[in-house]
């Protein structure tokens, strides 16, 4: 019951990407309200699976990889959703709904929902520890998704080669800004998720801590280049993905290697 | 409902004769003396068009010399044939559909003649020369002409030089406002370009020109402030846009002397719009990093990138008026076929009846 909301939720999701695909075949980006709609029917299917999750297990759904995939989706939703009106709304949809159903997906698709033998009791402080950090990802999924459309726009803003969806992209500096907006949220909810996780009364595995303090220097020193000035907005922008693809990576390591962590 | 549309228009005619007709204030009831029981005149710089209804035919030379009549210009030593066109019926509904639209303009797409159509129609609702009739039939234009903008890209992008480099601008930098602007070189075009960037929002611009004076005269005529030349580099390092058209021989920018100016500001984009023939500026100063240069061909290479896009939307806005048309000629009839059937009158082919049972 749970996975057909699931799967009902990556429909919606894809329904948006399809949308972005036709229209950008037909050359013509004409931004409208169907992608945020799609998305926001995503985001609420999303949440009823997560909650029917949690209220099977008793505590917040982060047991296993699968669960941990879909609430970073969740959070890349639940991000886009408040901070969408900054931007284009339909327009950063187009870039966001592909992330969140290839995560959904992946998740969907790989046999990673492995249910956890025993019932686990619930432990508030470090389920706090694992959400924020997680929502923190969503933010930093959204920086790594506005350093794309950075990138795009900066790309044909060089060649001269003005496609349709550059009208409909939001200019350059303001795009720089919601970067720099997005890495300080994510990363000051990814210091509270750290810190956080010293206070969980468990044992810290030694290389999950290693990982996570990586992904925080990572971040620490592209916000230390944006702030001092000495990392140029398009490189920024380059960081901004290359940051959410070894965070995601450190994530999945961190998750499958260390049962201990997901599955208190 | 007898519906009829005469004009000539840039298509048809060139400016000398459209002027001929431009008409004065008095058209409109000069064709309704004429015989004519509704009238609009819809008198832009590239068409000059009636539109109307009447009971009986009114003919194209009766139209065309009342529009004589009331013009400002003197018609002496014209005898040629005129080149007016007429639309009638379904075709003329077509017609105004197209020219709200933009797409009978020179420049297609472009949103001016809307405006102009609605002005038109005020000024026509008001001295009462336009009834119910025109009133339906423009009401819908206007629909059709916001369908038409909202559902194509018919509209898409800049199309002339000046307002692609403030687009741009735009599109980097967003808000204007805050945009610090230098001029180099107290050309024409360059001017033109300047007062494009002020009417979207820039407060601060310098101008520098190898004669001084000339750079205080456009700097007090364009509000900026004027700077002496040989200290226009070190403006580069405060600056965010830079217009550049002077006479230099040889590029006044290279990657070489531009590499120290931008040190300091990493973080800010400069956008170069350099518009001299030969260019001012390197080419190769695209390749620098925060650096945007668009040359007079970049400019009109992006001019007809819009221009093309336009061109392809031309379909996709015939289409939706082609529905538009249809519907509206079914409604006419259909409310006519209601009306007669209230006042017991046979649908006849009397436009003043019709109007009338409207």
């Amino acid at each position: 019951m749970d996975r057909d909301l699931l799967i009902i939720s990556t429909i919606c999701f894809l329904a948006a990407v399809v949308r972005t695909g036709i229209v950008l075949r037909s050359r013509v980006f004409r931004p409208g309200k169907f992608n945020f709609l799609a998305i926001g029917l995503g985001f609420l299917f999303q949440t009823a699976f997560l909650s029917i999750r949690g209220h099977a297990l008793g505590r917040c759904p982060l047991t296993n990889l699968f669960e941990v995939f879909i609430f970073l989706a969740w959070s890349v939703a639940l991000i886009y959703m408040l901070v969408g009106p900054a931007y284009r709304l339909s327009l950063m949809g187009a870039f966001t709904a592909p992330l969140v159903v290839l995560l959904q997906g992946f998740a969907l698709i790989a046999p990673i929902d492995v249910r956890h033998p025993v019932k686990v009791p619930a432990n508030s402080s470090l389920e706090f520890h694992a959400s924020v950090s997680l929502v923190a990802y969503g933010a930093f999924a959204l920086a790594c998704i506005a350093g794309v459309m950075y990138l795009v726009q900066e790309r044909q803003l060089k060649t001269h080669q003005l496609r349709s969806i550059f009208y409909h992209l939001p200019p350059l500096t303001d795009l720089f800004a919601a970067i720099t907006r997005l890495l300080w949220l994510g990363f000051i909810l990814y210091t509270v998720g750290i810190a956080s996780g010293f206070f969980t009364g468990r044992p810290l595995p030694r290389v999950q801590v290693v990982a996570a303090f990586a992904v925080w220097l990572l971040y620490a020193a592209i916000l230390q280049g944006r702030y001092f000035r000495r990392i140029a907005p398009k490189r920024v922008a380059a960081l901004c993905i290359i940051g959410f693809s070894a965070a995601l990576t450190l994530l999945w390591g961190i998750t499958f290697s260390a049962q201990t962590h997901s599955v208190p | 409902m007898n519906f009829f549309c005469v004009g000539l228009s840039h298509h048809t005619a060139n400016v000398e004769t459209r002027e001929r007709f431009a008409g004065g204030a008095g058209a409109e009831s000069t064709l309704r003396e004429a015989g004519c029981a509704e009238a609009l005149v819809l008198a832009t710089c590239n068409r000059v068009e009636v539109y109307g209804t009447s009971e009986k035919r009114v003919s194209t030379d009766e139209i065309a010399h009342c529009l004589l009549q009331n013009s400002e210009v003197s018609d002496r030593g014209h005898s040629e044939a005129l080149p007016f066109y007429r639309y009638e019926a379904e075709k003329c509904v077509q017609h105004l559909f197209r020219v709200a639209s933009g797409l009978d303009s020179m420049v297609v797409g472009e949103t001016e003649i809307l405006g102009q159509t609605k002005k038109a129609y005020q000024s026509a609702r008001t001295s009462g020369a336009a009834g119910p009739c025109l009133n339906r039939l423009f009401q819908r234009a206007f629909r059709v002409a916001k369908q038409v903008r909202t559902h194509t890209e018919i509209t898409r992008g800049s199309v002339s030089v000046g307002s692609v480099a403030v687009d741009l601008a735009q599109k980097i930098f967003g808000e204007l406002g805050n945009c610090k602007v230098l001029v180099l070189g107290a050309g024409e075009t360059s001017e033109r370009t300047a007062r494009a960037l002020i009417s979207r929002g820039v407060n601060d611009l310098r101008v520098s020109n190898r004669s001084n004076d000339r750079a205080q005269e456009l700097a007090q005529r364009v509000g900026g402030q004027a700077v002496q030349f040989d200290q226009w580099s070190q403006q580069c390092c405060k600056i965010d846009i830079l217009i550049t058209s002077t006479s230099s021989e040889a590029p006044l920018l290279t990657p070489t002397n531009l590499g120290p100016m931008l040190a300091n500001r990493i973080d800010r984009p400069l956008f170069i719009i350099d518009i001299a023939v030969p260019r001012d500026v390197d080419p190769a100063v695209n390749e620098m990093e925060g650096v945007y240069l668009y040359d007079i061909d970049a400019l009109r290479s992006v001019a007809e990138q819009s221009l093309a896009v336009r061109r392809q939307q031309i379909a996709c806005a015939e289409a939706i008026i082609a529905e538009h048309v249809a519907d509206f000629l079914e409604k006419v009839s259909c409310e006519l076929s209601r009306a007669s059937r209230i006042t017991g009158h046979p649908p006849v082919a009397d436009s003043s009846l019709r109007a009338s049972q409207l």
